[in-house]
């Protein structure tokens, strides 16, 4: 259960992050930071108590097996956030060509 | 199974590769290609539309056939709610590529946007398609990558700060997209919907439950800009090419938005009555505030997307009095007519919202600015493009001929058959406040000769621009038959009986 809870408190410091800083590179990062916990909470959700990993051995039957398809999701979901991190990047490192800065409250042209 | 339903993800995917690597060797490769690729699936979207009925075809990708009545595959599920919205996509997407053969002549680049063009339609297709709830996150994430990166096209301030924007919030909404089909997976070990939904038949913990279907509700709400997420939008919307924000505001939020909205809530969730509650409270907010905060905007483009945020509020609120008379129980033909009116007004909205952005980019395309005040007269040099927007605009307020008026009528009577009756009154009002907005928008963009110093020598568009706004104004006109008993029984029928029957999606997917 501690583990979930922590995996919660990480999702809330991400979001902490992005509410609260002013630069953009670290509002990434805490992008990047919820991402994690979202992950964390897949790979938690599949774990099952004394289980082994879900290769099957005819000669050494194992009663427990941990859930292999929650890992699957998440190797899925982390090429899906590589992308959208280099995409970020990508937007933030033109934004501070244009801009000049990584400040958030310079950062306002549009309005209304 | 049905070995075509594939198609609609396969075909763009492989567009988009090979515009990449062989787009730069070959002239006009891009383009040919592209509208090659949306033409054939607005076709095949089409024949589906007309021929699936109240059929539903699956197909099972890889042939994994279901071990003891559990599907082990990834299914994708064609059905009658499922067609409407791929004709929308593909065939909106076929005219916006259409009218960007022109436009886009002016940017640099021209095989990434249209490699990226491909990869949103192919992610779209694929979110309507997909009959699994991590299927829709993945090709949710396509799509709306490819989006961010079209939005911020121009790489100018605006568009990247758009972009920035937009992809902070949409990125939350898939972080609590992704929690919600976590919790969902960890209590019901599945993830089909049509499985999930026999899962709950066994036992539904509401306490539980009413927590993913928030999730939910905020993850897609964002996607789809219902008003407390609507932050991104008309930054979004407005900076975007013209093409792109047609697409966007015509088809993207609707897809990965409206569509799984009203898909999950109504054929995996069990509906209750808090959330569909809420449900119609976001959609009558979203209603009433987008077209308060449309009035005073001077740049077209900025106010357009105010505007969809605001008809995107009738489908809501549409669809959201449906879900309360269903989990009332009572009023099962008011139901059935709400959610007819919901359905209705999103193909509309796609029709004369993507036209109503085609016009604003043919303007910003001839005299360079989207601002009202720097208008005026253009009637006169731009005849074509001051006819289509009258068209929709008149569409949009809901003034007789044109298909707007009979979808807020369907919403209005239902609401009013329901006894609804604040809700029907806030529904006209919007309307006439909508009509005022277009009137001016009208007004000072073709009619107001104040200061006719635009009268240099402004052309009307070139011919791909005019085509794609012709053929979109006759859809405005023609989709009005859409209303008529007889054209309606084909088309919007089928789509009401998978939503609103609880059981009819999950059992014929499973196969009992």
């Amino acid at each position: 259960m501690i583990a979930y809870l922590l995996c919660f408190v990480l999702f809330l410091v991400g979001l902490y992050g992005i509410i609260t800083q002013r630069n953009l590179v670290k509002i990434a990062i805490s992008m990047s930071i919820m991402e994690f916990s979202t992950f964390l909470f897949f790979a938690l959700i599949g774990y099952i108590e004394g289980g082994v990993a879900p290769i099957v051995d005819p000669a050494d039957p194992v009663k427990t097996y941990v859930d292999p398809l929650p890992q699957a999701l998440v190797l899925t979901a982390i090429v899906i956030g590589l992308a959208t991190t280099a995409m970020m990047m990508a937007v933030i490192i033109r934004l501070y060509r244009k801009y000049g800065t990584f400040d958030i409250r310079e950062i306002k042209n549009l309005r209304g | 199974m049905n070995p075509l339903i594939p198609l609609f993800v396969v075909i763009p995917l492989t567009g988009a590769f090979l515009i990449m690597i062989l787009g730069r060797f070959i002239r006009n490769f891009n383009k040919t290609l592209t509208s090659l690729i949306l033409l054939i699936l607005a076709i095949l979207s089409l024949y589906y539309l007309f021929t699936t009925g109240d059929n539903l075809s699956l197909y099972k990708v890889g042939g994994w056939e279901p071990v003891n009545r559990v599907p082990i595959g990834i299914y994708m599920v064609m059905d009658g709610f499922t067609v409407i919205v791929l004709s929308i996509i593909n065939v909106v997407g076929f005219l916006t590529v259409l009218y960007s053969i022109s436009y886009i002549k002016r940017f640099t680049a021209e095989n990434l946007f249209y490699a990226l063009f491909c990869l949103m339609i192919g992610g779209m297709n694929g979110v309507v398609l997909s009959g699994d709830l991590f299927n829709i996150f993945v090709f949710l994430e396509i799509s709306v990558i490819s989006s961010y990166a079209l939005v911020a096209f121009g790489v100018e301030k605006n568009e990247l700060e758009a972009s920035f924007k937009y992809q902070i919030l949409g990125g939350l909404a898939s972080f609590l997209i992704l929690f919600g089909i976590g919790f969902i997976y960890w209590k019901t070990k599945t993830l089909n919907i049509a499985d999930i939904r026999e899962v709950f038949k066994s036992g539904y913990d509401r306490s539980f439950y009413i927590f993913v279907e928030l999730l939910f509700l905020c993850g897609f709400g964002l996607k789809a800009a219902i008003i407390p997420f609507h932050a991104w939008l008309p930054d979004a919307h407005s900076s975007a090419p013209s093409p792109i924000s047609a697409m966007l505001s015509g088809v993207l939020i609707k897809a990965v938005g409206i569509y799984v909205i009203i898909r999950l809530f109504f054929n995996m969730f069990e509906i209750s009555q808090n959330i569909s509650i809420l449900i119609t409270t976001l959609g009558t907010l979203s209603m009433v505030i987008g077209v308060f905060l449309a009035i005073g905007q001077w740049d077209i483009k900025r106010l357009l997307a105010y505007h969809s945020i605001s008809q995107m509020g009738y489908v809501i609120l549409a669809v959201g009095m449906g879900m309360i008379l269903i989990s009332r129980g009572d009023n099962s033909e008011v139901a059935v007519l709400a959610i007819a009116g919901g359905i209705f007004h999103l193909v509309n909205h796609a029709a004369f919202k993507g036209l109503l952005f085609l016009n604003a980019g043919a303007i910003e395309y001839t005299i360079g600015t989207r601002d009202l005040k720097e208008m005026g007269g253009l009637a006169r040099s731009m005849p074509v493009t001051s006819a289509t927007s009258f068209i929709a605009s008149m569409s949009i307020s809901g003034i007789p001929p044109f298909n707007g008026f009979f979808s807020k009528l369907i919403i209005i009577i239902a609401a009013v058959m329901a006894k609804f009756y604040l809700l029907a009154l806030l529904a006209v009002i919007v309307s006439i406040i909508t009509l005022a907005s277009f009137l001016k928008f009208q007004r000072y963009a073709f009619y107001n000769k104040t200061e006719n110093k635009n009268d240099r020598k402004i052309k009307e568009v070139p011919f791909p621009m005019i085509f794609s706004m012709v053929i979109m104004s006759l859809l405005c006109i023609a989709l009005s038959l859409l209303a008529f008993p007889g054209i309606r029984d084909v088309l919007l029928t089928p789509a009401i009986n998978i939503l609103t029957d609880p059981l009819k999606y999950s059992s014929i997917i499973l196969g009992n």
